[in-house]
């Protein structure tokens, strides 16, 4: 449902400032969303001032400083800092991206870095991303056959057929392009989303598997699948240069074309 | 353990909306913005069958400042739905989903609604 204000228990309060030690000559301002599941206050802004010239490139690395050097209760998700695991999706800047890909040099003024958007937060900068891997859950991502499999070998495709998957196994599952979403933000309970549907679109674009019917018949829903409205901002925030909008686009197409 | 319900974090109030999401939600403020543009429509026609007395209170109003900027404003809204919709149409055939094109035909859109709001109003004033 459309409620463009957040719910009371959720607005952002003002924070704490830590500033930066003397001596601190290039200082940025990093404003970050807070929010303690062990107290009853509301979300707030603190605000870091780091200097710059001890800290790395990355906004990955300005929120490691901030955790290991002036603030160890800030929670946040990371692994791989190289843009591979999905693990540091956020909202920063305004536009949801990977910290660990997002150089600190990009961000005009103050960086402003929120948990990904619309989603219930569990604690600072970490969202709870239950309901979008139930809903991956429910598209069945994984190879369905009724047919044995050769029994000498894999099941083949040619090089055009595996060419079809380009641009949709590459998704690392970060939900950038989910949480960007303002239908997904909406109608998060029952429309599946961009990340969920570039998935459908995977399986159902793989010349191996032998369920496409079932898959497109699953999608067909007035929810599920056509509460995209090629707002496009799925397209612009992947951190992973893919093209959910598109794979919307042509799972649309493949329920055109089986009925005609 | 608390049970308190956690929090929604931010979205429109924190979201810096692109060109794209921008154009997007303009289809929609318009398609709205059109169906009250044609219950005037109706009206207008209504008092065009009714007579003399009730078409020339219509024109006048529609004449008026306010009655010509809503006129305005609804020229608008017509050609940004017309040229926007044909950029659904062509997503809908399978082209310009890229991010580029995108762009090209979002900005596309923008000009041709300039232009034709331009025409028409040239037109109607000359």
């Amino acid at each position: 449902m459309v409620e463009f204000a957040l719910p009371a228990n959720s607005r952002v309060q003002p924070g704490k400032v830590f500033k930066a030690g003397a001596g601190a000559k290039r200082i940025k301002l990093f404003k970050i969303y807070r929010y303690d599941p062990d107290s009853d206050a509301n979300p707030r802004l603190d605000t870091y001032e780091i200097d710059l010239d001890a800290c790395g490139p990355m906004v990955l690395d300005a929120l490691l400083k901030v955790k290991n050097e002036i603030d160890s209760t800030l929670t946040f998700r990371r692994s791989c800092r190289e843009g591979i695991c999905g693990s540091c999706a956020m909202n920063i800047d305004g536009t949801n991206t990977l910290a660990c890909l997002k150089p600190i040099a990009d961000i005009k003024g103050d960086a402003k870095i929120y948990p990904l958007p619309h989603m219930p937060v569990v604690k600072d900068l970490v969202a709870d991303l239950t309901v979008p891997y139930a809903q991956l859950a429910s598209i069945k991502p994984w190879m369905q056959t009724q047919t044995a499999p050769p029994p000498d070998g894999e099941r083949l495709q040619s090089p055009e057929e595996r060419e079809k998957l380009d641009g949709l196994w590459e998704c690392i599952l970060c939900f950038c392009c989910q949480t960007s979403c303002p239908s997904y933000w909406w109608n998060g309970d029952r429309y599946l989303g961009p990340a969920v549907l570039l998935q459908a679109a995977r399986w159902i674009h793989d010349s191996r598997d032998e369920f496409t019917g079932e898959r497109l018949d699953a999608l067909e829903d007035p929810f599920k699948l056509y509460r995209c409205h090629t707002i496009m901002n799925c397209t612009t925030v992947c951190p992973k240069g893919l093209n959910p909008a598109q794979a919307i686009g042509s799972i649309k197409r493949k329920l055109i074309e089986r009925t005609a | 353990m608390t049970t308190r319900t956690r929090p929604l974090s931010p979205h429109l109030q924190v979201y810096r909306l692109p060109l794209l999401a921008v154009l997007s939600i303009t289809h929609r403020i318009t398609g709205v913005g059109l169906v009250a543009g044609l219950v005037v429509l109706a009206w207008w026609l209504c008092a065009a069958a009714q007579g003399p007395a009730a078409f020339n209170a219509a024109q006048d109003l529609l004449g008026s400042p306010i009655g010509l900027l809503a006129l305005f404003g609804w020229t608008v809204a017509l050609f940004f739905h017309l040229a926007h919709g044909v950029r659904h149409l062509l997503w809908d055939a399978g082209w310009g989903y890229s991010l580029p094109k995108a762009y090209v035909s979002g900005k596309a859109a923008i000009v041709v609604t300039a232009a034709l709001t331009r025409i028409v109003w040239i037109a109607a004033l000359a």
